[in-house]
């Protein structure tokens, strides 16, 4: 039963929701010469780009108890919290930028750096037996092997260097289109400060880290750097990672590679990177080392 | 012993009980990269039709790995009831296949089984399985532990709640533990997986932990993700843990690689239980997952599953908690796409549960594995069903440590609600004080809104 009260309250509620609406219709109204057109025209207007909305910053929770407590949580992981929902379900604006996010991640995996790139950062491209993406991703053995027709491609161009650097489109093809032209020149000055000259880069498609090792028995190289797309996450699809060692054989351990993973504008900075690995270079070869071997001098 | 056969006119002959394993096989790209899988589809029959004829006899006398060369052969079988495996060793696979599915035989039955078979045994009956039938039979098995709460009787869904950061960031943790706390999650364990594993970082992660659980009164456990040995050092310099974690490996070479053995997670057990802050006594948590052995050059010529089945014959005995299979984690050159990934996870969650654990599985993918989110909630689906005790969750699907995606929070309510399962009941109780479910096991107004906990 609804009491009188509730009646009053109900009917002040319509008329002001048929006031509301016929307001708006009002404002609808003039453009009577369009009417029919309007409502299926399409705008030319551009929805705005979901990947550009900060994960951080945006709270979907529509009433939280303690809003700048969540917003201070928040801004203390890149973890997507505050997200609410829908039921028990994610509400279509996170679904859509988890989507998207891993739509660039995949992308990065599956496509290539591309061959302009490769030319115009005076990279000279070579390649690893791997058939295809699909091979590589499955065959881990397959991408550390060259052909002897890339062998010898690889002796011929590189020569006899003291440092080779040695570029691999590895996880991340996206990785290296985004940072390499930061740290590459970087590398290149900071070992040009100590008076090492590097020239004739190399270009690997299909790379995984332990191709560095043939490219080190190839050429001979005191240190080989390697910088290569690392497995992307949602996070970002764009990190890359330095792998350096000195003297480089096949099959030696792991533990003689020394890393600098996160390279990226959110991570480590890739002009500070390439500094960074110039340093460690010229410490390689200074000390004979690299890896754990470097640490216990 | 039969290792040959006849198919549609052929004749398929097998040099040896593993090659028959491996090859009856469903698909996996780890085993083609092995070199060890089918060549054909019909070969693949052939394996499985040799393998539904051999009996339980031939796989006791012939493990994967040689009993004098490895540790894990050696505790599997050593391990075994005598006398119920007696009772049943001239069954054959598909004997023993059919029994397990039979109406008249019940959980209890099945557990009674469990403890006559070999892991060789265990991986055997599953290749002979269908997905449905791995649903089906997992179903039937009821496995409770018990550490500061139960986990795995009837009727429940747990969920690990791993709260992980890219630079251990305590506040940052905390904030994901919060998030995951006002969805329901966390009854099975919060679980850190620290990126600094030295010992100071891992003491600071377990008090930190331990700090939250009191803080609200939560009736869980905690774990941190470390290697074994440093948690037992942060144990022993006074660091709160309930539970105390280790990757598993199904040879003794791959348990090698991990730096672990038999004794040392026996040695870590005890210390566990002396030293620990839990109730017990299952007190320990493993982690597995298909081609681990492969990856650190560990296999011995032996299938992924088969080695799989044996970190489960392994883990048992040291009675743990908590056992997952982090199905998806370690990427398409084991298991390739979500096809693959969802017969692993299915056929990793009945194995363990018919080898007695209470068996929990990361339902997860990496980017580079043709899977997506959509295949992740089909298999939490399928779990589920099958009765799975516990899944992974992190917030929105999303581990941005590891950078991998698992399930959401999300899910583990979803599930919840869709498949009438419940919480671990001191935990549900817990949610019902903190307003996060109703009574009838729904979100509340204010469930997803973790400041709530900040009031």
């Amino acid at each position: 039963m609804v009491t009188d009260t509730e009646l009053k309250t109900l009917i002040e509620k319509i008329v002001l929701e048929m006031a509301g609406e016929s307001k708006a219709s009002e404002e609808h109204t003039p453009k009577s010469e369009q009417t029919d057109s309007t409502n299926h025209a399409v705008s030319e207007e551009v929805l705005p780009d979901i990947s550009e909305v900060l994960i951080k910053k945006e709270l979907l929770v529509p009433d939280p108890s303690d809003e700048e407590g969540y917003l201070d949580m928040k801004d203390k992981t890149p973890a997507r919290l505050g997200v609410w929902r829908s039921g028990a379900r994610y509400m279509t604006s996170s679904a859509l930028r988890f989507k998207a996010d891993h739509a660039a991640a995949q992308d990065a995996v599956f496509s290539y750096v591309s061959e302009d790139f490769v030319k115009e950062n005076n990279l000279f491209p070579v390649a690893t037996v791997c058939q295809d993406k699909d091979e590589y991703v499955t065959r881990p053995d397959l991408g550390r092997q060259f052909s002897d027709e890339e062998k010898e491609k690889i002796k011929t161009h590189c020569g006899n260097p003291k440092v080779q650097i040695v570029v691999g489109d590895g996880l991340s093809s996206a990785s290296i289109e985004a940072n390499l032209e930061n740290t590459l020149p970087a590398i290149k000055q900071g070992l040009k400060l100590h008076g090492i000259d590097v020239t004739n880069d190399l270009f690997i498609k299909h790379c995984r880290v332990p191709a560095m090792d043939v490219i080190g028995e190839l050429t001979g190289a005191d240190v080989v750097c390697l910088l290569v797309g690392e497995r992307p996450g949602l996070v970002t699809a764009e990190s890359m990672s330095a792998y350096i060692a000195y003297k480089p054989t096949v099959d030696m351990p792991e533990a003689r590679r020394t890393v600098i993973s996160n390279i990226h504008e959110g991570g480590t900075p890739p002009v500070e990177a390439g500094a960074h690995i110039a340093e460690l270079i010229k410490k390689m070869i200074d000390k004979k080392a690299s890896g754990l071997d470097l640490n216990k001098i | 012993m039969i290792l040959s056969t006849v198919l549609f006119g052929r004749t398929y002959q097998f040099k040896s009980i593993n090659e028959v394993m491996a090859k009856a096989n469903e698909e996996k790209s780890g085993d083609v990269m092995a070199g060890i899988a089918a060549e054909s589809a019909e070969e693949r029959v052939a394996a499985k039709v040799v393998l539904a004829n051999l009996t339980l006899e031939d796989l006791r006398n012939n493990p994967a790995i040689p009993y004098e060369q490895d540790e894990v052969t050696r505790i599997i079988q050593d391990g075994l009831n005598e006398k119920i495996y007696d009772s049943m060793k001239r069954w054959t696979v598909q004997e023993l296949r059919e029994k397990i599915l039979d109406y008249n035989t019940s959980g209890n039955d099945i557990r009674r089984i469990s403890r006559g078979l070999t892991s060789e045994m265990v991986a055997a009956v599953t290749k002979l399985m269908s997905n449905l039938d791995l649903i089906t039979a997992g179903n039937k098995i009821t496995v409770t532990a018990h550490c500061n709460t139960t986990i795995g009787l009837e009727g429940t869904l747990s969920a690990r709640l791993q709260p992980n950061h890219p630079s251990d960031n305590e506040d940052g943790i905390v904030a994901s533990i919060l998030e995951g706390l006002a969805y329901g999650s966390g009854d099975a364990v919060i679980g850190l997986n620290p990126v600094d594993d030295t010992l100071e970082s891992v003491k600071r992660m377990f008090h930190r932990l331990e700090e939250v659980k009191n803080k609200y009164a939560i009736p869980t456990q905690n774990s941190v993700l470390a290697h074994v040995t440093t948690q037992m050092q942060a144990i022993r310099e006074g660091a709160p843990a309930d539970l105390i974690f280790q990757s598993i490996a199904g040879s003794e070479k791959g348990n090698t690689a991990f730096g672990i053995s038999g004794e040392l997670i026996a040695e870590a057990r005890e210390l566990a239980l002396r030293e620990g802050t839990a109730a017990g006594p299952n007190v320990m948590y493993f982690e597995t997952g298909q081609g681990a052995e492969l990856s650190s050059n560990a296999h011995h010529g032996v299938d992924q599953l088969t080695l799989e089945a044996r970190c489960y014959g392994f883990g048992k005995t040291y009675e743990p908690f908590l056992v997952n299979t982090v199905v998806g984690f370690i990427g398409p050159e084991y298991l390739y796409d979500s096809k693959q990934v969802i017969r692993a996870g299915l056929e990793d969650h009945f194995m363990g549960k018919l080898s007695g654990l209470p068996m929990g599985v990361d339902v997860c993918y990496t980017n580079h594995m043709k899977a997506d989110q959509d295949d992740m909630e089909i298999l939490s689906t399928l779990l589920a069903q099958a009765g799975v005790n516990f899944l992974i969750t992190a917030p929105h699907g999303d581990d941005v440590m590891l950078n991998y995606q698992s399930l959401g929070y999300h899910e583990i309510q979803t599930l919840r609600e869709l498949l009438q399962l419940k919480p671990i009941k001191e935990f549900e109780e817990w949610l019902r004080k903190m307003d996060v479910i109703d009574l009838s096991g729904r979100l509340t107004k204010q469930a997803g809104d973790a400041s709530l906990f900040l009031v």
